[in-house]
């Protein structure tokens, strides 16, 4: 990249309405960071109180399956280190807030995430509702000890329909892109 | 007897049990990422009080915002004050709300309506 082309690479991010963005890997630590960036962006903007806490929510729940959904096997160290690495944005534009994300994920698992977007993309929000209470009072948790809960969350927080796209990488993992808009 | 009393961070709530009162108060959010290894205590202490409860037991929860995982944690701990409800103590439940926030008054009728625990949905200007 030449020198200069930071200031197009900074002029498209502004072109995008783009208020925060990261990639790398995913830590414990850098959901506090990106709230608090968040909230103190969220008051410039006077924002309301409720749709501050739905973006939260979704982008909570958007770092808690790039934190713990991310496993890519069967690489050696130089590839690992790529493939843990994700990539989160956040636009404001017009009132709308839009949280991107992209992460890689292992071919064997695209499957199972198809047909979970799929089902809540399906639902309107009483029978979003209705299958977050019977998951909650029903499923036991996952191996990785989370709830099942979180794509359906970020369905009903965002009251929006869910966009995704699997873009193949190589016959192990795909790049699986997330977009989602909080009106 | 001991009081449980937990400071609140960025991510886990202040949570204060006082076991000569009976109340107990949740307060903050609630976005750990090990929300399990974060309620154990409380789960622990809960044991240890549902010995010897008071007459009754108020659990004020005003949570700002939490996360899919702590929301199992919460049906699991209110499930626990289901079992000792009506033996040894009356188990309250007063779930706060801030004005405009459906989303969190939609969950306090969510765990009501899983619970059989006397549930208040209660709308507050600020929590």
């Amino acid at each position: 990249m030449a020198v200069t082309e930071v200031y197009e690479f900074y002029q498209r991010m502004e072109d995008e309405r783009i208020i925060l963005s990261f990639k790398g890997e995913f830590t414990a630590e850098l959901l506090t960071s990106f709230l608090n960036i968040l909230e103190s962006k969220m008051i410039e903007l006077r924002i309301d109180s409720s749709k501050k806490k739905r973006v939260f929510n979704v982008l909570i729940e958007c770092f808690q399956n790039l934190y713990h959904h991310i496993a890519i096997t069967d690489y050696n160290d130089d590839v690992l280190e790529i493939k843990k690495s994700a990539l989160v944005i956040v636009k404001h534009y017009e009132g709308d807030f839009i949280v991107r994300t992209g992460n890689y994920i292992e071919n064997i698992k695209i499957n199972d995430l198809r047909r979970k977007l799929a089902m809540v993309n399906s639902l309107d929000s009483d029978e979003l509702r209705g299958l977050y209470q019977m998951k909650l009072a029903n499923d036991p948790r996952t191996d990785k000890g989370t709830a099942g809960l979180g794509l359906i969350d970020i369905a009903r927080k965002s009251k929006s329909k869910l966009n995704y796209e699997f873009i193949e990488i190589d016959e192990f993992s795909s790049f699986f892109c997330l977009k989602v808009i909080i009106e | 007897m001991e009081k449980f009393s937990l400071n609140g961070s960025a991510k886990t709530p202040t949570i204060h049990f006082d076991g000569d009162t009976g109340v107990l108060e949740f307060s903050g959010r609630s976005i750990p990422e090990n929300s399990v290894e974060f309620f154990a205590p409380l789960n622990e202490w809960l044991e240890v009080y549902q010995n010897h409860p008071k007459g009754e037991t108020i659990v004020d929860m005003k949570l700002e915002y939490f996360n899919t995982s702590s929301s199992k944690c919460i049906l699991d701990f209110f499930k626990r004050l289901e079992k000792i409800n009506g033996h040894s103590t009356t188990v309250r439940i007063n779930w706060y709300f801030e004005k405009d926030d459906e989303d969190m008054a939609e969950a306090g009728e969510d765990y009501g309506a899983i619970v059989s625990l006397p549930f208040e949905i209660i709308e507050v200007d600020e929590i």
